[in-house]
C-alpha cells in the first residue's frame, strides 16, 4: 500500500521535473516533492507507543512477565517485516534466526564463557546474521515454493542439529543459566520481571530506531522497489541480489537478537526456540498487524499475544479455532492487516469529507 | 533372519510408508503444478479423510473398503466447497495470503476435530484379511504392508495413465506447462481445477485412511506430517505424477533406513539432501523448468 503510494508520487515527481529546468526548484515546490522529503521525519503519534509501553510499566506491574514476552514478539516480528514486508522474502523459517541468537546466547551463558546481557546480545546479532548471511547465499537464489521449502528445512535441519548435539545444547530438557545484572547492577529477578521489561524495552527502541532509519533510506528505498518490480530493479542496474542478501542478513540479526533477549529474560534456552510453531506465529503476528510498515508488528504482537495470554490458557480449542478463523478472514478480506484496514477507513473517511 | 530377509524388510518397510506419503502428496502436486497455489492444508484434508474412514469403521461398523470409498467422497465434496468458496478468491494473490488462508484451515481442522471427536488419538482395526504375515518365498513380511505396496503401484499407474492417455490429463499436462497458453486454447482451466483439487483431496483422504495404521491419526496430523508431503513434492516435481511417486519411495525408504541405523536426529540428512537437491534443480527431480 504504502510502496505504491509512493511509487505514484515518485512518478509524479519525474513528470514534474521533466517539463521544469531547475530540478533543485522543484524539489522545494512540488507537493510531491515535498511529502517525500518530509516521509521520514517522526511524527508526534510515533511518540505513543513508547508512552504506553512505560505507562504499563507503572500500571501493571503484575504483568511485566507479560509484557516483555510482548516486546521481544514486536521485535521478532520487526525483524520478519524487513524480510518479509520490505523486501518480499516470503519465508517460514525465521525462527532458524531466532533460534541462533537464543542458543548464542544461552551456551555462552551455561559454559560461563560469558554471561555479560549487552555483550551477549551483540554476540546473539553476530551469530544469527552469520546464519543469515550463509542461508541467504543459498536461499534467496530461489523463489516462490521453492523458498518456502527451503525455509522451511533449514529450520528443521537447525531444529534436527540441535537435538542432535544434546550433549551441548541440552535437548529438549534445554539449558538453564544465569545472567549477569545489566551494567553491573540491574539484576534480572525471575519473580519480579521489572529489569527485565525496561531492558527488553531500551533494546526494542534501539533496534526499532535502526529499522526506521533503514526503511526510509536508499537502500530500504531499494528493497520496496525489488518487492515492487523486479524487473525493472534489475533494468535500472540496481545489485538485487546482494541487496536481498544484506537485507536478510540484517533481519536474522535483528532476529537473533530477539532470540537473545528470549533466552536471557528466561534464563533458559530450548528446542522450542527453533519451532516451525514460532515460525509460523511470527509470520501470523505481523500479517495480522500488517506487513511492509513499521508499526504492524507492534499492532500484530498486542492483539495476539493479549488473546493469547487470556484465552489459550482457559479454552486452547477455542482459541485455535477463533484464530483459524480470524486468520482466513484476514486473508480473504483484510490483506494488509489491521493497519491496513485502519488505512483504509481514514482515506474513506478523508475522501468524505472532501467531498463534501 | 537372514541378511536377504532382513535388507527386504527395510526396504518393504519403507516402501510401504512411502507409498502411503505418494497417496497424501499427489493431489498436492498435481494442484500445486497447476495453480501454484500454496495449500498448506492439504494435511488437514488427509487428516479429515482418515477421521472420517476410521470413524466409519470404527463406530458405524462399515466394511475397510466402504469406509476408504467414503471418506474420499466426503473428502473431494467438502475440499471442493471450500475450493469454490475460499482457494478461488487468492488465485492471483501472492503466496503471503495463500500461506495466511491455508495455515487458517489447518487451525480450524484441528480445532474442529479436536472438539467433535476428541485430542486422543482413534486406533484402526484392519481386517482380518489384512493382518498377519504373508510368505512370500524367501521371506515373510506385513500382508498389510505389501497391500499397501501393490495399491500404491496400482493408483500410480492409474493416474499415469490418466495424465497420458485421457483428454482431462491432457488438459492438466497442458495447463501445468503453460497455464496462459492452455487458457487461450479454451480449457476452462477453473473448472479443471476444481475437479484435480477434489480428486488430489480425496486421494490425500485414502492416504490418511491407509496410513493410520503406523501413521497414527490425532488432530495435530495436519502439521505434523505437512513437511514431509511438501518436501515429497518439491522433490518429486510440481505437476509430475510419477516424479511424487519416485520422490516418496525414496522419501520412505531413506527414512526408515535412517530411523533404523540412526535413530536418533536421523531426519537431519532428509532435510539436508531435500536443501542440496533443491539447490542443485530448484523444479525438483521430475518437474519442468517455469518458463
Amino acid at each position: 500500500m504504502a510502496a505504491a503510494r509512493v511509487v505514484r508520487q515518485e512518478r509524479d515527481l519525474s513528470l514534474a521535473t521533466s517539463d521544469k529546468p531547475a530540478p533543485d526548484a522543484v524539489f522545494a515546490v512540488h507537493p510531491a516533492a515535498r511529502a517525500l522529503m518530509r516521509r521520514h521525519r517522526l511524527r508526534w503519534w510515533e511518540l505513543l507507543p513508547w508512552i504506553a509501553a512505560l505507562a504499563f510499566y507503572f500500571a501493571f506491574p503484575k504483568y511485566l512477565g507479560f509484557g516483555t514476552d510482548l516486546l521481544i514478539a514486536i521485535l521478532f516480528a520487526l525483524s520478519l517485516d524487513l524480510a518479509v514486508g520490505y523486501a518480499g522474502i516470503i519465508t517460514l523459517g525465521h525462527a532458524a534466526l531466532f533460534g541462533t541468537g537464543a542458543y548464542a546466547v544461552g551456551m555462552l551463558a551455561f559454559y560461563d564463557i560469558w554471561n555479560e546481557p549487552l555483550t551477549g546480545l551483540m554476540f546473539a546479532a553476530l551469530a544469527a546474521g552469520a546464519v543469515g548471511l550463509a542461508s541467504g547465499l543459498v536461499l534467496l537464489r530461489t523463489k516462490g515454493l521453492t523458498l518456502l521449502m527451503l525455509t522451511l528445512c533449514t529450520t528443521a535441519l537447525l531444529q534436527e542439529a540441535a537435538n542432535m548435539g544434546r550433549a551441548y545444547t541440552g535437548g529438549f530438557d534445554g539449558l538453564n543459566f544465569s545472567i549477569a545484572p545489566v551494567f553491573g547492577v540491574f539484576e534480572f529477578n525471575p519473580l519480579y520481571a521489572n529489569t527485565q521489561y525496561l531492558y527488553t524495552l531500551a533494546v526494542l527502541l534501539a533496534c526499532f530506531g535502526f529499522v526506521r532509519t533503514l526503511v526510509y533510506s536508499p537502500f530500504g528505498q531499494s528493497l520496496t522497489g525489488i518487492r515492487e518490480n523486479l524487473l525493472r530493479m534489475h533494468a535500472i542496474g540496481a545489485p538485487v541480489q546482494r541487496r536481498l542478501l544484506i537485507c536478510y542478513t540484517l533481519s536474522g540479526a535483528l532476529a537473533g537478537i530477539a532470540g537473545g533477549l528470549w533466552a536471557q529474560t528466561n534464563a533458559f534456552v530450548n528446542l522450542s526456540a527453533l519451532d516451525l510453531d514460532r515460525s509460523a506465529t511470527v509470520f501470523i503476528v505481523l500479517i495480522l498487524g500488517g506487513h511492509g510498515r513499521l508499526y504492524g508488528a507492534f499492532m500484530g504482537a498486542m492483539l495476539y499475544l493479549a488473546l493469547e495470554h487470556f484465552l489459550a490458557r482457559v479454552y486452547p480449542t477455542a482459541w485455535q479455532l477463533g484464530l483459524g478463523v480470524l486468520l482466513v478472514v484476514t486473508a480473504l478480506f483484510a490483506r494488509n492487516g489491521i493497519l491496513g484496514l485502519g488505512d483504509a477507513l481514514w482515506r474513506r473517511l478523508r475522501a468524505g469529507r472532501a467531498g463534501r | 533372519m537372514s541378511f536377504l530377509g532382513n535388507f527386504t524388510g527395510i526396504l518393504l518397510g519403507g516402501l510401504a510408508a512411502g507409498t502411503v506419503l505418494f497417496i497424501v502428496s499427489v493431489g498436492l502436486s498435481v494442484t500445486m503444478g497447476l495453480m501454484g497455489f500454496v495449500n498448506l492444508a492439504h494435511g488437514a484434508f488427509a487428516m479429515f479423510g482418515g477421521y472420517v474412514i476410521v470413524l466409519a469403521m470404527n463406530q458405524a461398523h462399515i466394511g475397510f473398503a466402504a469406509a476408504l470409498a467414503l471418506g474420499f467422497l466426503a473428502t473431494a465434496a467438502l475440499s471442493m466447497i471450500l475450493e469454490r468458496v475460499f482457494y478461488r478468491r487468492l488465485y492471483r494473490a501472492g503466496e503471503l495470503d495463500q500461506v495466511l488462508l491455508t495455515i487458517g484451515l489447518v487451525f480450524i481442522f484441528i480445532a474442529g476435530i479436536t472438539i467433535a471427536v476428541g485430542p486422543e488419538s482413534q486406533p484402526l482395526q484392519l481386517p482380518k484379511a489384512l493382518g498377519g504375515q504373508l510368505n512370500l518365498g524367501f521371506t515373510q513380511y506385513r500382508t498389510y504392508s505389501i497391500f499397501l505396496i501393490v495399491i500404491g503401484f496400482l493408483i500410480a499407474f492409474g493416474i499415469w495413465l490418466t495424465f497420458e492417455r485421457t483428454r482431462i490429463g491432457a488438459q492438466i499436462r497442458a495447463t501445468v506447462d503453460n497455464r496462459r497458453m492452455a487458457e487461450s486454447l479454451g480449457i476452462d482451466v477453473d473448472r479443471l481445477f476444481t475437479i484435480t483439487f477434489g480428486f488430489g483431496s480425496g486421494m490425500a483422504a485414502l492416504g490418511g485412511g491407509l496410513g493410520a495404521e503406523f501413521l497414527g491419526l490425532d488432530p495435530q496430523y495436519a502439521l505434523r506430517y505437512l513437511v514431509y508431503f511438501l518436501i515429497a513434492v518439491s522433490v518429486g516435481g510440481l505437476g509430475s505424477v510419477l516424479g511424487v511417486y519416485y520422490a516418496s519411495l525414496l522419501l520412505g525408504v531413506l527414512d526408515f533406513v535412517l530411523k533404523l541405523y540412526l535413530p536418533k536426529g536421523g531426519s537431519v540428512f532428509i532435510y539436508a539432501l531435500t536443501i542440496l537437491l533443491l539447490l542443485w534443480r530448484p523444479q525438483g527431480l521430475f518437474g519442468r523448468r517455469e518458463t
